[in-house]
């Protein structure tokens, strides 16, 4: 079916009884071409460009939950192309561009709004800082504009600017930066690879990996074993369990990582805002909620909740910067697991085991890469070959000390 | 989460700093094959379940404490002094 203003005030009409599932709710079948593991947004994408891009539609998404419960549903929506490395940079950068043809794509409204990122900057050495950053968004065909305190205050009035420990110096405004409905990308994805084809399978846990003589051969799962020739694993923070069915130890440590939204407001927050002094940032959703969270709780957890210091932080920080939200009551907190990687960028590969490939590692910031994750992964899966944005993604290079260290922090899991 | 320290008792989770896993114990010597660094650096267990990890008193006693917990449930079953193992 599709979905068009048309329809929508059609169906108003006729009592809205002409609306159907927007996807099947199959049986698994005995075999695959490709089965993937996980029904996030990484999962998701990567079936619907399998069957789009490639022609590749005899594909299974194994999902142990629902559709949209992971992380792809937990976070807070930033969507933004602003990397330094050459490797991140690149890569994020197509996932823009794919966002930008993303609802007239998916015939499904993700509600993406390129409202402005501006990340602020509070002394001379963080402004030079993203000077060079912006230089670098800027060679890669981005866009980024340096903003003096005046100009953030033409753009954010309502922040406090007189902070004696913290004064705003300016902002770097990232106009093609800014948010999108998260539900709504998993189940605008899922719908269109459905379309196409693929089977969404549902409370379907894979519980082993079967590898003969060093060929991936199918998966064990809390609905039978399902035979299939390749075999993704894109399943976030669970990336350490699943590969350890097929024997491998990853350079991954999982940590929770918590988010917070307010009643709804009248609209008062019109871009992304990100603190550079402690860890905050901040969006309004169209609801009218204030949308924001911070850093990990820091310490590996699976636990999809976080503990208090975060939340005390968080709302510290929020108040230095804007004193004005003090007023809103916070309705709801929660938390979802990160797969945290040495070097803070992710990995898009195969592995020693012929026929089975590897999506993870993506940190906290892997929502906007949804698009182009799927693209790049369904690539890898059809041709044997990695993505040109996605080459640096490599399962060795910790090993090869070919490190993507976005952030300059180390090789600390939990600090990127 | 509170940490019982076996030098100044139980403290809040906020006078401690998280290092990572087990593994920062086991450093390999310094022409050990690239392979066993890649390990040390870099590859974990990660489990969902029991692990151990080092945690630094800052704080509190500037110890550093190997902390026996489950990172599902957050409950912590043992803390012990690194100084005290490697004696
Ligand atoms: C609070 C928070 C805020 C965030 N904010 C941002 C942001 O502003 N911008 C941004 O870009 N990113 C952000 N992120 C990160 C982003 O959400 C994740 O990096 C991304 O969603 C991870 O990929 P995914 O969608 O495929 O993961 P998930 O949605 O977690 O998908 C993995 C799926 O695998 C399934 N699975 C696991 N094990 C198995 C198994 N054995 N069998 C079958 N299925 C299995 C899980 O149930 C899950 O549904 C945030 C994350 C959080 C938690
Ligand atoms: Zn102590």
């Amino acid at each position: 079916m599709r979905y068009s203003g048309l329809r929508v005030i059609t169906e108003g009409l006729f009592g809205n009884r002409g609306w159907t599932p927007a996807w099947r709710e199959p049986s698994p079948k005995a075999e695959y071409d490709v089965v993937i593991i996980g029904g996030g947004g990484h999962g998701l994408s990567t079936a619907y460009y399998l069957a789009k891009n490639h022609g590749i539609t005899n594909v299974a998404v194994l999902e142990k939950g629902y559709l949209g419960g992971g992380n792809v549903g937990r976070n807070t929506t930033i969507v933004r192309a602003n990397y330094f490395l050459p490797g991140n940079s690149e890569f994020y950068s197509h996932s823009l561009k794919l966002w930008e043809g993303l609802e007239a794509e998916l015939n499904y409204n993700v509600m993406h709004s390129q409202r402005g990122l501006i990340n602020l900057f509070h002394s001379d050495g963080q402004r030079d800082a993203f000077v060079r950053r912006g230089n670098a968004m800027i060679n890669q065909g981005d866009d980024a504009i340096l903003l003096d305190r005046e100009g953030v205050r033409e753009h954010l009035p309502y922040l406090d600017f007189d902070n004696t420990r913290f004064p705003i110096y300016g902002g770097l405004l990232h106009p093609r930066g800014g948010s999108a409905r998260h539900d709504a990308v998993a189940w605008g994805y899922a719908r269109g690879a459905d379309k196409r084809g693929v089977d969404l399978i549902q409370n379907c846990e894979v519980t082993g990996i079967d590898i003969e003589n060093g060929v991936v051969k199918g998966v064990q799962t809390t609905r039978g074993a399902i035979r299939a020739k390749k075999v993704g694993i894109v399943v976030a923070g669970r990336s350490s369990q699943v590969a350890a069915m097929a024997g491998m130890r990853l350079p991954i440590e999982s940590h929770v990582l918590q988010a917070f939204v307010t009643e709804g407001l009248k609209p008062v927050i019109n871009h992304v805002v990100s603190f550079g002094m402690g860890h905050f940032y901040i969006s309004q959703s169209d609801k009218g909620g204030l949308v924001f969270g911070g850093d990990l709780d820091f310490y590996a957890s699976y636990a999809a909740r976080g503990n208090l210091p975060m939340v005390e932080h968080v709302m510290e920080a929020g108040m230095t910067l804007m004193p004005m939200i003090g007023r809103a009551k916070v309705l709801r907190s929660w938390g979802g697991i990160m797969d945290m990687s040495p070097d803070g960028s992710p990995i898009i590969d195969r592995t020693h085991v012929e026929g089975l490939y590897l999506n993870c590692g993506w940190n906290y910031g892997g929502f906007k890469a949804v698009p182009a994750s799927g693209w790049c992964m369904a690539h890898l899966m059809a041709t044997d070959q990695p993505h040109e944005v996605a080459r640096k993604f490599r399962l060795d290079r910790f090993a090869t000390g070919h490190l993507l260290d976005e952030e300059g922090t180390g090789s600390q899991h939990n600090l990127h | 989460m509170r940490l019982r320290c076996p030098l100044c008792g139980e403290r809040d989770r906020r006078e401690f700093y998280y290092y990572g896993a087990e593994d920062y114990l086991h450093r390999p010597a310094a022409d050990a094959a690239l392979a066993e660094w890649d390990a040390y650096l870099h590859l974990r267990d990660n489990p969902a379940g029991v692990t151990r990890d080092l945690w630094y008193h800052e704080a509190g006693c500037s110890q550093w404490l190997l902390v026996t917990r489950n990172t599902v449930t957050h409950e912590i079953s043992g803390v012990e002094l690194v100084a005290e193992r490697k004696a």
